[in-house]
């Protein structure tokens, strides 16, 4: 029952493990989290509820990352061969950051706001945790 | 439940300022930066100061225990300057630390606490590798549900960017002029990491191609020499290189009184009138991608406190970390509405002779950024700006009567905001 599992991000990840996008919902006023709030940020009630992103969205904001941080450099990326982060809002409400795919991040001029995405999984090498990643329809 | 307005206890005056040198300094570590920036600012104090009379530090920094393999650095500082065994306290907000110090330290004397208090900002930011930087910045940011997918400090600020000028229609070019104006006001203060304006980097390089007789680069003008990639590589687009405030290493300290003590130290007190400070979600939780609420939240409590409007403000530092900062920070400052600060920028409102000097520092962009002592930096600004003695950059034909400061931290996760009155 994923319902039960506690509101925090070791439980937000591993849905993500197991191909889950998740928010949390306040059973007070409905208001949904991502990532998951323990506490209703709206009516400030404490009695929150894990519900499923059906992981349709579309780019609300973008960057190439030529200069990256230790992690995508080992994942092999690089100023000639940059990868494209991006803030996807979800058609449920919620916005949510991710690596963005399926778009040229070497022409990041042509890439349009509003572009249709849909949630990926990435999971990095052993040991590391799943990421999300929405993939241009 | 209603509550009053929020009114300091008694009055703060600045009463000294003073800054190192901003730059990269492989041999100086941040005490031995605080220490250059205690003196500076010592020697700015009218009447003089003594040791004695200083009863507590707060100073601003983001990350000495990363940066430099130093954690609880302000008992040092105190030992380097001579305070100890006074209380010394480091205040961490990331880039908005020194912002943020500076207002504990008038938070301490308006509550009656201390009389004089000395603030700082320090940071040592070269000794990493420029990836380990990258990961020190992005650790300012959500760690866990922002960093985890590869998005860096700048790409976070690029993709604010995106949503701007979808919104807005500004081009790449709006955010390159930000930069310009910032370098021409930096070329004139001789403490800036680039004291170079971008038309001088462009003719160097040209020079520099000539005597060593490679192909000479055909640049007609800054915008051209900026949107060539091999001399303005993108870092995340669509900010390149010229965009983003450098990596630096420098210190900042101003000296702090109650107001009725301020003519014991000072001929010509500059008294803080407003202070705000605020707080926002991680980016992806806000409604609006092209303002930041705690801007908004401390400009709006500053001037409330001040009974001051953003017209009425003559001069301002802002925190442009990336070129996009400053026109949000502008409109988010009410100095101009929501979509226009690019266009008054383009227009030289917001030139040093304009109507609405922002940056005559050379802000972030071009004086440096070293995170924990930005935000005392920009005070130093104000300072002399204020007294009349910034030199070749001094405002023309303006009498200072009130100014603002605005420092960030990461994303707009934290922003202070102060006002600062010459009576």
């Amino acid at each position: 029952m994923t319902e039960e599992r506690e509101v925090d991000s070791a439980s937000f990840y591993q849905f993500l493990a197991e191909k889950k996008l998740m928010a949390s919902r306040c059973k007070k006023c409905q208001a949904l989290f991502l990532p998951p709030h323990p506490i209703c940020t709206k009516c400030h009630g404490n009695d929150m509820e894990w519900v499923e992103m059906k992981g349709n969205g579309k780019l609300a904001a973008f960057s190439a990352i030529a200069v990256g941080p230790s992690c995508t450099i080992e994942e092999g990326y690089d100023r000639d061969n940059p990868y494209l982060v991006g803030i996807v809002e979800l058609d449920e409400g919620p916005k949510v950051s991710g690596r963005i795919l399926g778009l040229d991040a070497r022409r990041p001029e042509n890439i349009k706001m509003g572009t249709p995405v849909t949630v990926e999984f990435l999971e990095q090498e052993e040991g590391r945790r799943c990421f999300v990643a929405f993939k241009a329809q | 439940m209603s509550r009053r307005a929020p009114k300091l206890g008694r009055g703060v005056a600045l009463v000294g300022a003073g800054m190192s040198k901003f730059g990269a300094f492989a041999d100086k570590t941040s005490r031995d930066l605080f220490v250059d920036a205690f003196n500076a600012m010592t020697k700015t104090v009218d009447k003089g100061v003594k040791i004695e009379d200083i009863e507590a530090l707060y100073v601003g920094n983001f990350s000495s225990d990363l940066f430099e393999g130093q954690g609880h650095i302000a008992p040092i500082m105190a030992d380097w300057v001579g305070l100890v065994p006074k209380p010394a306290t480091r205040v961490e907000d990331a880039c908005a630390s020194g912002g943020v110090a500076i207002r504990e330290g008038i938070l301490a004397i308006a509550s009656g606490l201390y009389d004089t208090v000395l603030v700082g900002g320090t940071e040592k930011m070269t000794r990493l590798p420029t990836e380990r930087v990258t990961d020190t910045l992005a650790s300012a940011s959500d760690a866990v549900y922002e960093a985890s997918c590869g998005f860096t400090f700048p790409g976070l600020y690029a993709a604010m960017a995106t949503a701007y000028m979808a919104r807005y229609g500004a081009s790449v070019e709006h955010f390159m002029k930000v930069g310009i104006k910032n370098h021409n006001n930096g070329a004139l203060n001789p403490k800036a990491q680039f004291n170079k304006s971008i038309k001088d980097l462009m003719d160097s390089r040209i020079e520099k191609a000539k005597q060593k007789g490679e192909p000479v680069p055909q640049w007609r003008d800054e915008l051209e020499f900026l949107k060539d990639p091999r001399a303005n590589p993108v870092v995340a687009w669509p900010m390149r290189l010229f965009d983003c405030s450098p990596i630096t290493d420098g210190a900042a300290c101003l000296l702090l009184v109650a107001e009725d003590l301020a003519r014991d130290f000072s001929d010509n007190p500059i008294y803080i009138i407003g202070t705000g400070q605020g707080s926002d979600h991680a980016l992806n939780e806000r409604k609006d991608l092209t303002s930041i609420l705690a801007s908004r939240t401390a400009a709006k409590q500053a001037y409330e406190m001040a009974g001051v409007k953003p017209e009425d403000i003559q001069i301002a530092e802002v925190h442009d970390c990336f070129t996009i900062a400053e026109l949000m920070a502008i409109e988010d400052l009410g100095f101009f509405k929501p979509g226009e600060a690019f266009v008054a920028t383009e227009q030289g409102v917001t030139a040093r002779d304009g109507a609405k000097p922002i940056n005559t520092s050379g802000g972030l962009k071009s004086k440096g950024h070293p995170v924990g002592a930005s935000g005392v930096g920009q005070v130093v600004e104000i300072w002399h700006q204020m007294r009349g003695e910034a030199g070749p950059r001094q405002v023309p034909g303006k009498d200072i009567r009130l100014a603002l400061t605005h420092n960030v931290g990461a994303t707009g996760g934290t922003c202070v905001v102060h006002i600062y009155q010459r009576r």
